[in-house]
């Protein structure tokens, strides 16, 4: 792995280890039984009966339950903390803060900038002021609020664009700038005096926060020096180094698990304070510790999409082709280092072809909760300003949106040093595939763009929208270890370190194994995300489980299937290649009278179980793996209340080869359901004059879509076309480049309906008439 | 110890008229869509206000504690009452404490972990369990309250280890993916379908807007719900 690619998000601040080199590939496949069908989730039955032990359900015998105290200010310093006063509370067991004995840890935000566990400078809503561990968790939120503390208020900054004024404080020494990116192709003034045509425009999304429904949190226990952690995560192994880290442990004495967890989206990548205070109490009190947040923290302290405020110039000729990109961009992933600009100019950079490209990126601090990946960083914010400035050219030279994007189609990330050819780029089927089962050009015609007229064609008004979009990773890389283990009657355990955030890994491995061993999915017993007894897996995100482990599955399923030939071949007395596996069967290809069953094969009696070791093989050397998205929907604006109503929606996709149908289309249409709430409900707001706190902490007032948000009729269309450069299964990611066009594509709708640009999300009601409004002025000027 | 019972009863009634709202026909019934307002319907923004009612008795309780302890009214924290509750029939004495949803007692004290609890104050559904078939957010509902009542939880949808039909249809259709909102997803299927064997999607988006997932597996759940009504009314398996 090269270096610049461990720098990705998924696995900042974790060791990478190198997997050894399988050897020789398997070749890939040429038609599939298994795989690319519709398999419903072998762990169903557990997540739907409710057998399924969330860390949120783990309860050890004499378990506690701890609670934390959290500043209620932005920005403050902690004068007074009296944990003694609490003690004697019915009861509590402990009390730790920044002042006791064992609980004075440092909290890395990055190599430079880090924090103490309990900092006496308070820089969020919500830092960790002290914690609690009693008998039953209403005792310990009873002595929470009984702590007395004290703060001394500091001014705040809650906007990111006002920031790096002269008259702001500084949140960290050294001020409020974390980085300023730049990055430059050819020349964007020569490019912009080509343009035919030229647009300037300002976007801006709102800070989004990924609220996954099992909240965060963790059970910790000790035997003696031995720590065990139940985390609702996506890596265990992420948890277990970060936590030995900053505890001081070796590795062998942390082991987290993590069978299920209950969503996301990219939050749960790595531990929390709270993790580590789970564990200081289960060490203080001798007992096992469980501390599960509030919703009402998680809408603080755990993570949230970076508000991003966009300038895009765009230079275009008449024949459609892009001449000029000119981005800038200013986002914060709050007020610490947290990736605020993380990837919010990759589209620009790198989704159309385009000579001429500029970008800078600034990210600031501001008094708020850090950022955390959020699917797909960067991308969905980049995509509401570039879909929307396409939909916007396209328009003024009087050509299809479609059209144009189809005429930008590169074949090589022009993103990326060296100008790398992709494996394969579906994004020109996605956009002429997409659009033909859609009805684009019909929908088209229906609703031919009308310039806002005052009065005109009724007060319900119908528009088409359609955004495409690539996801940076979803390539999968190296390190991946799998172990396959055939029982002696033919079934099979599956022995892999990756988690099953709700993607459905565990079906897609298993169909893997199905598709060498013939065993049924059923069949087989999966052992995961246990850094005990699983095999080494970076967590689960960036869209790169199914291609990154997936592999390394495959791999160990035809090891097991070489041993196994090879046994059977001594007992039919013959060679292995002549022999092959069918159903239970391993047959001779020359003689199908000579077979024997698998359960029969001496080799395997004799040993009880075949073991085979898999291992993720190294990615092309100089291309680029990227999966690609086109989505369209109609949308109904209400021109009198600003409503919208999304009427359907529809998403075609290049991820490679289709590996679950199944929960291939549940990915498709709950990213959709995700970017719908990007595009129309989802927005952090803040107390900007008074207090700087956050006003909508709860599902009631920070709206995320409900069943009757999302459009009845959604259609996923994938390419399904195997990528065979890429890696021996042919896939690529999924989870996140679902999610990226979405919201543009509803911007884009709302336009074509009512004429009206919605350049910040999210597009509400109020947003809306008030713009519509604006625009009736205009008309009648 | 007078006075709280008063209050706790005064909580109890102002629960009632949201009872009652729940068995109007119209619940699952309207068939004017989101943008209607008004009128007999059962919007989520109603529910949540009635459900509000439940929240009160919690802070109220909660906060006694922490009053003059020479008050009357006072309770210590871990004084418990005697209660009896009626779970996947069977019954279950209990001692628990007036502050005490249903949803902690449920998972806490008899191990009915399959409840999920994503927020504790009636803004998700994870939580719904089947109160007299009725859906109702455990987390909203005080256990004292739920004395004398049927409770149903999605254990007991079970028979033994079979699957019921609205948890086999949610396998079929894939109606899930991280599987966190779905225990109250199903039960609030569970509670749509025994109130209307046959709903329109129309119908199934109204009687399933009170449970959010962030997974966004809505679309599968419409489906889901369909193929469960045909299950439940003894459809082709």
């Amino acid at each position: 792995m090269k270096e610049s690619d461990k720098d990705i998000y998924y696995l900042r601040g974790i060791p990478v280890p190198e997997t050894p080199p399988q050897g020789k590939d398997p070749a890939p496949w040429k038609k599939t039984e298994t795989v690319g069908g519709r398999l419903p989730r072998v762990d169903a039955y557990e997540r739907v009966s409710g057998t399924a032990i969330y860390p949120s359900d783990v309860r050890l015998p004499r378990m506690l339950h701890a609670a934390i105290l959290r500043c209620p200010h932005p920005h403050a310093k902690v004068t007074k903390v009296n944990t003694t006063a609490v003690e004697g509370m019915p009861g509590v067991r402990a009390v730790i803060s920044g002042s006791t004995a064992d609980s004075d840890f440092e909290w890395p935000y990055s190599k430079e900038i880090k924090a103490k566990i309990f900092d006496p400078l308070c820089r969020f809503e919500g830092e960790e002021v002290a914690a609690v561990a009693a008998e039953t968790i209403h005792q310990a939120w009873d002595a929470v609020r009984s702590i007395p503390a004290a703060y001394e208020i500091l001014p705040f900054i809650c906007d990111e664009t006002k920031s790096l004024d002269a008259t702001s404080h500084q949140i960290h020494r050294g001020g409020n700038m974390v980085k300023t990116d730049r990055y430059s192709r050819g020349d964007v003034e020569r490019g912009l005096a080509e343009a035919d045509v030229v647009l300037e425009e300002t976007y801006h999304t709102a800070c989004e926060l990924h609220t996954p429904l099992e909240l965060h949190g963790c059970v910790a226990s000790w035997d003696g020096d031995r720590l065990t952690i139940w985390e609702s995560t996506q890596g265990v192994y992420a948890i277990q180094t970060r936590v030995a880290e900053i505890l001081g442990l070796p590795l062998s004495k942390v082991r987290v698990i993590g069978h299920y967890m209950g969503g996301g989206f990219g939050s749960k990548l790595q531990p929390g304070k709270y993790t580590i205070i789970a564990a200081v109490l289960a060490k203080k009190t001798g007992r096992p510790v469980r501390l599960f947040l509030t919703r009402e923290e998680t809408f603080l302290a755990v993570g949230n999409r970076p508000p991003a405020t966009m300038r895009l110039r765009a230079g275009v000729k008449k024949n459609g082709m892009l001449t000029a990109l000119d981005f800038s961009c200013i986002a914060t992933g709050g007020a610490y280092p947290a990736g605020g600009t993380n990837l919010v100019d990759w589209l620009v950079k790198d989704l159309y072809l385009c000579p001429h490209v500029r970008s800078e990126t600034r990210d600031v601090y501001i008094n708020a909760g850090p950022a955390r990946p959020f699917r797909a960083p960067g991308h969905p914010q980049g995509a509401w300003a570039l879909e929307q400035m396409m939909d916007a050219l396209a328009r003024k030279i009087g050509m299809d949106p479609l059209d144009m994007r189809i005429k930008n189609v590169p074949s090589f990330s022009q993103g990326r040093e060296g100008s790398l050819p992709y494996t394969t780029t579906g994004l020109r089927e996605c956009l002429i595939e997409g659009a033909k089962a859609f009805g684009w050009d019909a929908a088209e015609k229906r609703s031919p763009a009308p310039e806002y007229k005052s009065g005109g064609r009724g007060h319900i008004r119908r528009g088409t929208g359609m955004a495409a979009g690539l996801w940076f990773a979803g390539g999968g890389n190296p390190p991946s270890t799998a172990v396959v283990k055939l029982f002696s009657d033919g079934s099979v355990n599956l022995n892999m370190g990756a988690s099953d955030i709700g993607t459905g890994t565990k079906s897609v491995m298993s169909m893997i194994v199905s598709e060498e061993l013939g065993v049924k999915p059923g069949m087989i017993q999966i052992e995961h995300a246990d850094t005990g007894t699983t095999q080494y897996a970076t967590p689960s995100g960036g869209s790169k489980t199914v291609p990154s482990d997936g592999p390394a599955v495959r791999a160990a399923s035809v090891s097991v299937k070489q041993q196994l030939l090879a046994y059977a071949a001594a007992d039919l007395k013959t060679v292995e290649a002549e022999l092959t596996l069918r159903g239970d069967e391993v047959v001779s290809t020359i003689n199908p009278q000579m077979k024997i069953k698998i359960r029969d094969v001496q080799g395997l009696k004799k040993r009880g179980v075949i073991v085979g070791v898999g291992y993720r093989g190294h990615n092309p050397a100089g291309k680029v793996v990227n999966p690609f998205a086109a989505q369209f929907c109609e949308v109904e604006v209400n021109m009198k209340t600003g409503q919208v109503k999304i009427l359907r929606f529809l998403g075609c996709h290049d991820s490679g080869r289709v590996m679950n149908r199944l929960t291939y289309d549940n990915q498709v249409f709950g990213g959709i359901v995700m970017g719908i709430g990007l595009a129309a409900t989802e927005e952090r707001i803040f107390d900007r004059q008074q207090t700087g706190r956050v006003m909508n902490r709860n599902w009631h007032d920070y709206k995320i879509p409900t069943m009757l948000d999302v459009p009845e009729e959604m259609t996923s269309l994938p390419l399904d076309r195997p990528d065979d450069d890429a890696n021996t299964i042919g896939a690529k990611g999924l989870g996140e480049p679902v999610t990226i066009p979405t919201a543009a594509a509803v911007a884009n709708a709302v336009f074509d309906a009512c004429g009206v640009r919605i350049t910040e999300t999210p597009i509400t009601p109020l947003r809306l008439s008030v713009a519509l409004e604006k625009g009736e002025r205009a008309v009648a000027q | 110890m007078l006075l709280f019972l008063l209050q706790l009863v005064a909580v109890i009634h102002s629960c009632r008229p949201f009872e009652k709202r729940w068995h109007k026909e119209e619940i699952m019934g309207n068939d004017e869509g989101h943008q209607r307002s008004g009128g007999k319907g059962f919007t989520r923004r109603q529910f949540l206000t009635s459900a509000g009612a439940g929240a009160l008795g919690v802070a109220v309780s909660g906060h006694l504690g922490k009053e003059d302890e020479a008050s009357a009214a006072v309770l210590k924290s871990g004084e418990t009452h005697k209660i009896e509750l009626l779970v996947n029939g069977k019954k279950y004495h209990l001692l628990v404490e007036p502050r005490w949803s249903l949803l902690y007692v449920l998972r806490e004290e008899l191990g009915f972990t399959a409840t999920k609890e994503g927020c504790g104050s009636g803004e998700c559904g994870a939580c719904t369990v089947l109160i007299d078939n009725i859906p109702r957010y455990a987390c909203m509902t005080l256990a004292v309250e739920a004395e004398g009542v049927g409770i149903t939880t999605l254990e007991g949808l079970m028979n033994g280890e079979e699957l019921g039909p609205v948890q086999q249809a949610f396998v079929e259709h894939d109606a899930f993916q991280c599987g966190y909102c779905t225990p109250g997803q199903i039960m609030g299927a569970e509670g749509l379908l025994r109130k209307k064997s046959d709903p329109t999607s129309e119908q199934i988006r109204q009687g399933m807007s009170g449970n959010l997932c962030r997974c966004g597996a809505y679309h599968h759940i419409v489906g889901a719900v369909k193929r469960a009504a045909e299950l439940k009314r003894g459809g082709a398996a």
